[in-house]
């Protein structure tokens, strides 16, 4: 599970550093035009280094942190069954954080440098895990619709062009196949049971549904960088024709749960195909990603309790292999 | 309840679903306890070791659970012995229902009990009865991963820093006399040796706690002497932490009673 | 690299005997060891592997992409190393 949207944090400046010569960067634009993979040893500009960099350990972070939302409910997961599924889908999401921060490896930064840029609250993650999971059908709904925008962003990634996140990107596209199915299937159950279970949904489509078209990211016309990324294609599509491909797919699927999606300026535009929707309370997303939404403090609290709290185990891990390595040599 | 009819009666089909359920309960409540560890672990690569155990735990208790509610015939499902009985009628060890605690309390808990499981389950695995026989056969395979996981780590803690070693010997005195336990075999442990080739629980000890010995001086750990002798799970009278443990692990089916999930 | 960092470990997986072991990822471990068992967790959750190699990333030696002119061109004109390059009459079979 996996959002962008975050990538308007490149400056300007960084994008213009390095001492890249004219002719290097276009061959190497070249390379890409001709949808050639950039693999971790060859030539690239520091400023593409440097925009992956961020993406993907953004990207895991936003794996790892997007652990706890559903973490919280598996515990008080309500039959057997749905705690397995659940527990299955919060371990692919460790392993996805796993699979994107090996990527970003590749690219000369260490998993405990980004680690550290996160703790230290100087990295970011996707918004979307900062709302709290309230009730059970907060599962469903993430699922559905959390997974399912993290599938829209995903699925193009898997041609990006670096080698590397690509096929991290495949690898993690496969694994997710049942998470939003999972979710939708939670929904639909909620859905045909009693009046609380229906309540429960429409709760929590309600406060989830505007988080979720949040996750696309700012408007194409706020979104600095987003041409860059497209040139070197490291991106795909632009935020708004995600965003709108989501709607489009999304709104049927809630009618056919019989929910309301919480919007009442929409509605489908038979010429042009599409569902127009109502406008996006930028405030609250700008005031999220700033560290102010309902969980910031509690989801880097959890991590960095884990990450501490686990400092004298990694340690005892090291002085041991270094013991046994010293014992064997002698 | 089944328990009664077998100190009485020595009713075989009665002894088996009590021996059933119980290692339903032990799975259930040790898997319940591992998934309250997702995302909280040392290291990320763990997490993912930790949620593969969760989930073969639950993946137990489920299979028992099922075994369980055929053997019974009145139609109770997986989710009704786990969701809808209270403390008193849960058979579980109480070393499993102890609270994680810290990283090494956890690596205690899990070697101390699975070195004594893979025992229990080969045992099972050669039983009388096809079923109960097969499931063992499957299990016992994951958790002798399971057990060389928890191994390794102990090993580690006790050997690595002059601080993993203090809180390690520390979590074996906190743990060690809930071990006592295991083995502390009951009318139903009896019949099911007697009546269906179970495990007989002195042998077992022997055997487990030679193996214990091997890792624990390995891990430059000293075997506790016994001493205190917790017991109760088996008759159902628990620990405090397990109404807690059924509260949270029951809370969506006691808050919405029948409905479908 | 502090006392608590592990090590890098690249991981091959052979996916059913009869292929050769290929690169998936890597893990952090501190030792070999718990490498093999983190791969296990972490790239065969899905019954992927029926094998796997861990080495240290330190210990990969890799080609330059620099010279990859000089390393690999030259073969490239050894056409004749290639079955297409000989011509086969039409009517003439298993060859």
């Amino acid at each position: 599970m996996y959002t962008q949207g975050l990538d308007q944090a490149n400056s300007a400046a960084e994008l213009a550093d390095g001492q890249e010569t004219p002719e290097q960067l276009a061959r190497f634009q070249a390379r890409i035009d001709a949808e050639e993979k950039i693999e971790p040893k060859d030539w690239m500009p520091a400023a593409y280094r440097k925009t992956l960099i961020r993406q993907i350990s953004q990207h895991a972070h936003s794996e790892i942190i997007g652990m706890q939302p559903e973490g919280n409910w598996l515990t008080r997961a309500p039959s057997l069954k749905r705690k397995a599924i659940l527990l299955a889908k919060v371990q692919d999401e460790a392993g996805h954080g796993l699979y994107l921060y090996s990527s970003a490896e590749t690219l000369g930064i260490s998993r405990d440098q980004m680690v550290e840029q996160l703790l230290e609250g100087r990295a970011k993650y996707s918004s979307i895990f900062n709302y709290p999971t309230l009730s059970w059908a907060d599962i469903g709904a993430i699922g559905w619709l959390v997974d399912g925008a993290a599938i829209m962003n995903q699925i193009p990634l898997c041609r990006c062009s670096y080698g590397p996140y690509a096929r991290a990107m495949i690898r993690i596209c496969k694994e997710e196949s049942f998470h939003q199915r999972q979710g939708f299937e939670i929904m639909l159950t909620l859905c045909r049971g009693n009046e609380a279970q229906q309540a429960m949904a429409q709760d929590a489509l309600d406060r989830w549904w505007w988080p979720s078209l949040m996750m696309f990211g700012p408007s194409d016309g706020d979104s600095q960088h987003s041409a860059q990324s497209m040139k070197w294609k490291i991106k795909r599509f632009s935020n708004d024709e995600l965003r709108q491909k989501f709607v489009d797919v999304t709104v049927p699927q809630a009618e056919f749960l019989g929910l309301e999606v919480p919007d009442d300026e929409l509605e489908y535009d038979r010429e042009a195909r599409h569902y127009r929707f109502g406008e996006i309370d930028w405030s609250e997303f700008h005031e999220v990603l700033k560290g102010n939404g309902p969980c910031n403090r509690q989801r880097m609290e959890t991590r960095r309790r884990a990450h501490e709290g686990g400092a004298w185990v990694r340690e005892a891990a090291v002085a041991h292999a270094e013991k046994r390595a010293a014992k064997n040599a002698a | 309840m089944a328990s009664k009819t077998s100190e009485s009666g020595g009713d075989d089909a009665a002894v088996l679903l009590a021996c059933v359920r119980r290692l339903g309960d032990n799975a259930l409540v040790l898997g319940q306890r591992l998934t309250e560890l997702v995302a909280h672990g040392p290291e990320l690569e763990e997490e993912l070791a930790n949620a593969n155990f969760a989930l073969d735990y639950i993946g137990q208790a489920r299979m028992f659970y099922s075994y369980a509610g055929e053997l019974e015939g009145q139609g109770r499902s997986e989710d009704d012995f786990a969701f809808l009985r209270d403390a008193h009628e849960f058979q579980n060890f109480l070393l499993l229902e102890q609270p994680n605690g810290h990283f090494g309390d956890t690596v205690v808990r899990q070697l101390l009990f699975q070195a004594f499981y893979v025992l229990q389950l080969a045992a099972f695995a050669q039983c009388s009865d096809e079923r109960l026989a097969s499931i063992a056969t499957r299990v016992v395979k994951e958790v002798r991963y399971h057990l060389r996981h928890s191994t390794q780590w102990f090993v580690r803690l006790g050997d690595g820093t002059d601080l993993s070693h203090a809180r390690v010997a520390e979590s074996v005195e906190r743990l060690w006399p809930y071990t006592s336990e295991l083995f502390d075999g009951d009318a139903i442990d009896d019949a099911m040796r007697v009546s269906w080739g179970g495990p007989d629980l002195d042998a077992l000890r022997g055997e487990w706690r030679r193996s214990l010995e091997f890792v624990f001086a390995d891990a430059g750990l000293r075997v506790p002497v016994d001493g205190w002798k917790p017991g109760g799970g088996r008759r159902g009278v628990h620990t405090e932490h397990m109404g807690y443990l059924l509260a949270e692990l029951q809370f969506m089916q006691r808050a919405y009673p029948g409905a479908a999930w | 690299m502090t006392k608590q960092d592990w090590p890098l470990y690249e991981v091959f997986i052979r996916s059913k005997s009869g292929l050769s072991h290929r690169h998936v990822g890597s893990v952090h471990a501190a030792d070999a060891q718990m490498a093999l068992d983190h791969a296990r967790d972490t790239y065969t959750r899905r019954s992927e592997g029926v094998s796997i190699w861990v080495v240290r990333s330190t210990d990969i030696v890799a080609s330059d992409p620099g010279e990859a002119a000089a390393f690999f061109e030259p073969a490239e004109d050894k056409i004749y190393r290639h079955p297409t390059f000989y011509e086969v009459p039409d009517g003439v079979e298993n060859i």
